[in-house]
């Protein structure tokens, strides 16, 4: 295997097993900010052993999030070198900021959220939980506008560097002149400039907006999905460790309530998410219509244009093994995809005639001329698929993504009527314990929607790195061997599997070891300022 | 002063900043498994607990820095150091989640297991961040376009491993003294007696490398005859600050010599940055292929944004981090939270 298809690898497994975890936190955040708000509302001890509980859990997720997370922006550097210079100007900046606005944030208040309990007083522990919570999201903004910039580029234009004598002479960058006779200029290259791979040592983007990079056309739909989508994550370990206790009849005070926060926060978020995908996918169709086209495997531009709900798509490949379309069987609603393009559900019959492109048409033609110039109808249609994600992966994913959104969506209403009606409670109620089961293994659920909708965002961008700038092929690092990555790719998938294991299991340690259930005199807000006045010495219990 | 110069700074701070305090979490590391017993051990854990992982946060937000200002030399480095890089990730991987996982179970090889991953990755992290440093001064063969030509052997270098092993040592010594300040009774008494170890390991690697690098390093001895009088004030600051922390030691004064031992770490990367100030990194053989603070940063448009990003989020970041560090003064006490 090629440098190219291990890094890339590399750079997926490293993610989705990252990705496990912050959406947790993120979304255990919010509830935590819930049940402290709560426990300082009413003094009810209930929520404050609630706060104590899911904060252990949190602290043990967060640890992995960091310890995996640190790998992800040293990679970019290691693997993908000449994407690096590349995009530095640009992509570097959102980083920075998420280490000085975010992690500082989140970590330094951690540190009180997780051991400050008996050292600060329950307002300050409260406002704590609040900045941690706020940290996990601002560095989930960041790195998503990061990302999204990538999906969208904005406010930036491609530069070539010069160097220039004192004599006002230009000369290329790979000129070889003393040091020190010459000073470096960028010159902007006009828009829609094509970068050629030779140009990689001298050309850039250079940004020239930081704003519109900041909201380039992908970033509020992707952060809103995502951010949404994390909270979802979240609390459905809250209401499946919770279901997990009501089955067991186990500490169930605790677990009655936490459910109801749980199913609170989970329905508001599913149906906030079906808003969200709507607009997500329509941004996606403005922006990325070869995107489109892959995730509903739609081969011809038509009106009328149907949406897949399950099924297959197979690559159509010539006697040479060449791909030269697509072949797709699904069961598929005819109309719905262009009314869900034109957004106008008012008037189905009107936006059903909206038009969506197939991947036969896509990129279009002028998009393809512009790089082979002069190119035949027939040549064309042989280098179009070269401008194709990995339609067959990518239509799955997707559709795997809508199904467990749709499961999740039902599960929660579900719940909720359950809970209105005070069935929720009946433990003897065989169907109930059926519901009850369910509950447990839907945190499964958002995990595995949120991994196949980041790797269809993410390969149906392919073969780019940066949006019809930059190819995935060309961002790579020219001084590493594929031996490299294979030792490192090794050894990440060795320490990534006993670290997982580790982890499930030190959290079946903590669930079966569950709240403490003493509700002593320790928790009263009277001993609470008794401790405040002691200062910072932790006094033993 | 230009922008350039400003970031070079900047990111020498944040580098700063973070060798001062991972360092002395790396150093509770490198010690760890000399200590017996669990107590002892869980004491020591807990006196980094609430602050590592803050301050790994310096680590990640230079590095992010370093992106935003000073691209190419991101890239440069980080593929060019690709094994030492995802060497000291694993350390650092390893070392984070056995603080997090020992307490979780307390079965003893499990415990001991966490141990032995705590300890081997703190001390492979500070030996790496060591050699990774002493290739920048040292030089790494670069061509024109500032790739790395050489292979993982090319930085195993002797200067950069004696710079690996002497960062292990300051880390050793700045923990030790970390540790006496967050300790109390037997155990205290036990790390007073390390602390005669530690220092005098230090100090003489500290003494081999000042005098040696300026007659092993061409460019270094360049700088030094360059601008003689800052580099002779802040190498002697070091001399003097070093000096101070047995005195500071002896007379029971701890937090007096942590915070010498801090200015240690300060005044050393104030040389470094002296002496290598504009290159970034050396190219070795070949000088005129260096990275510099012009051929590798970012444009001044971006520059000059993130420097007002700086300077609005760097106070605050201060404030908090003082804010933690304040609230978990004291000794350590074990409670129900604790690792």
């Amino acid at each position: 295997m090629d440098v190219e298809i291990l890094s890339r690898i590399q750079f997926a497994f490293t993610v989705a097993f990252h990705f496990l975890f912050p959406p947790l936190t993120i979304g255990l955040g919010l509830n935590l900010v819930v049940m402290s708000a709560l426990w300082l509302k009413t003094r009810n001890p209930l929520y404050h052993n609630m706060a104590r509980f899911w904060t252990r859990i949190f602290g043990l997720i967060f640890a992995i999030g960091v310890a995996t997370g640190i790998v992800m922006e040293f990679e970019f550097g290691t693997n993908w070198a000449t994407y690096s210079r590349f995009v530095g100007d640009v992509f570097g900046s959102p980083l920075a900021i998420e280490g000085i606005y975010a992690f500082f944030l989140e970590s330094g208040f951690l540190a009180i959220l997780l051991f400050g309990w008996d050292k600060v007083g329950p307002k300050t522990h409260f406002f704590a939980t609040c900045m941690v919570s706020l940290g996990a999201h601002f560095s989930a903004i960041w790195i998503l506008v990061a990302n999204s910039w990538m999906q969208t580029p904005a406010g930036f234009h491609l530069a070539k560097k010069v160097k220039v004598t004192p004599d006002g002479v230009e000369h290329p960058y790979s000129a070889q002149l003393e040091p020190g006779t010459f000073e470096l200029k960028e010159v902007a290259l006009p828009d829609g400039y094509i970068l050629q791979t030779e140009d990689l040592d001298s050309i850039r983007a250079v940004i020239t907006d930081f704003w519109e990079m900041v909201f380039n056309p992908s970033s509020m739909d992707r952060l809103a999905h995502t951010i949404i989508a994390c909270w979802i994550t979240g609390t459905f370990l809250v209401i499946s460790i919770s279901a997990y206790y009501l089955l067991k009849r186990r500490h169930i005070p605790f677990a009655k309530a936490s459910m109801k926060i749980g199913l609170t926060i989970g329905t508001i978020a599913v149906l906030l998410q079906l808003w969200s995908a709507d607009s997500t996918a329509r941004g996606v169709s403005e922006n990325q219509p070869v995107k489109l086209a892959a995730i509903e495997g739609l081969a011809e531009s038509t009106t009328e244009a149907p949406l897949g709900i399950v099924g297959m798509v197979t690559w159509d490949k010539d006697e040479e093994g060449t791909i030269i379309g697509i072949n797709e069987h699904s069961i598929k609603v005819k109309g719905l995809l262009s009314i869900l393009v034109s957004g106008d559900f008012l008037n189905p019959v009107e936006a059903s005639k909206t038009e969506v492109k197939g991947l036969n048409q896509l990129p279009p033609d002028e998009f393809l001329l512009a790089r082979y110039p002069g190119a035949t109808p027939e040549e064309l249609k042989k280098i179009r698929p070269e401008y194709w994600p990995n339609v067959p992966v990518v239509f799955q994913t997707y559709h795997i993504m809508i199904a467990c959104g749709m499961a999740l969506i039902g599960i929660s209403l579900l719940g909720c009527f359950m809970w209105m009606t005070g069935k929720l409670w009946q433990l003897d109620w065989k169907l109930t314990r059926w519901f009850l089961v369910i509950l447990v293994f839907s945190v499964f659920l958002p995990q595995i929607a949120n991994q196949a909708g980041w790797f269809t965002a993410e390969m149906g961008r392919q073969p780019w790195v940066v949006y019809e700038h930059l190819k995935t092929s060309q961002g790579l690092s020219e001084a590493v061997r594929a031996g490299q990555v294979l030792f490192s790719l090794i050894l990440f998938a060795a320490i990534y599997f006993l670290l997982f294991l580790v982890f499930i299991f030190t959290l079946n340690n903590k669930i079966q070891h569950g709240p403490s259930d003493d509700i002593t005199g320790k928790n009263l807000p009277e001993r609470w300022r008794a401790i405040m006045m002691k200062g910072g010495r932790q006094t033993e219990s | 002063m230009d922008l350039n110069t400003i970031w070079f700074i900047l990111v020498g701070v944040l580098f700063t900043g973070y060798v001062m305090l991972d360092g002395f979490d790396l150093g509770v590391g490198a010690l760890h498994l000399f200590t017996k017993g669990d107590t002892e051990r869980r004491t020591m854990l807990n006196a980094i607990g609430p602050v590592w992982d803050g301050n790994e946060v310096w680590l990640v937000t230079g590095g992010g820095a370093l992106f935003a200002a000073f691209p190419e030399v991101y890239a440069t480095v980080f593929s060019g150091f690709y094994e030492a890089f995802f060497l000291l990730l694993f350390g650092l991987i390893f070392r984070a989640v056995a603080i997090e996982f020992r307490s979780k179970h307390p079965h003893s090889m499990w415990r001991k297991g966490w141990d032995i991953s705590f300890a081997c990755g703190s001390i492979a992290s500070a030996f790496l961040i060591g050699v990774a440093m002493g290739n920048v001064v040292w030089g790494i063969p670069l061509d024109t376009n500032h790739e790395y030509t050489g292979t993982f052997l090319t930085q195993l270098n002797p200067y950069s491993l004696f710079m690996g092993v002497s960062t292990v040592a300051l880390f050793a010594m700045h923990g030790n003294i970390y540790l006496i300040m967050k300790t109390e009774g037997e155990l205290q008494e036990k790390l007073r007696r390390w602390v005669k170890i530690t220092i005098p390991i230090f100090v003489v690697c500290f003494l081999i490398f000042g005098i040696l690098t300026p007659f092993v390093c061409p460019q270094i001895k360049a700088a030094f005859i360059d601008r003689p009088i800052p580099l002779i004030i802040t190498f002697t600051l070091a001399l003097l600050v070093v000096a101070n922390i047995p005195r500071e030691i002896h007379k029971g004064r701890e937090f007096n010599a942590f915070l010498s031992s801090c200015g240690c770490m300060t005044f050393l990367m104030m040389t470094f940055g002296i002496s290598v100030y504009p290159n970034m990194v050396f190219s070795n053989p070949d000088l005129a292929n260096s990275l510099t603070i012009y051929n590798g940063s970012s444009t001044d448009k971006t520059l000059g944004f993130m420097l007002i990003i700086a300077i609005i989020g760097v106070p605050i970041v201060l404030t908090y981090t003082a804010c933690v560090y304040y609230i978990f003064r004291g000794k350590v006490v074990l409670t129900d939270e604790s690792y």
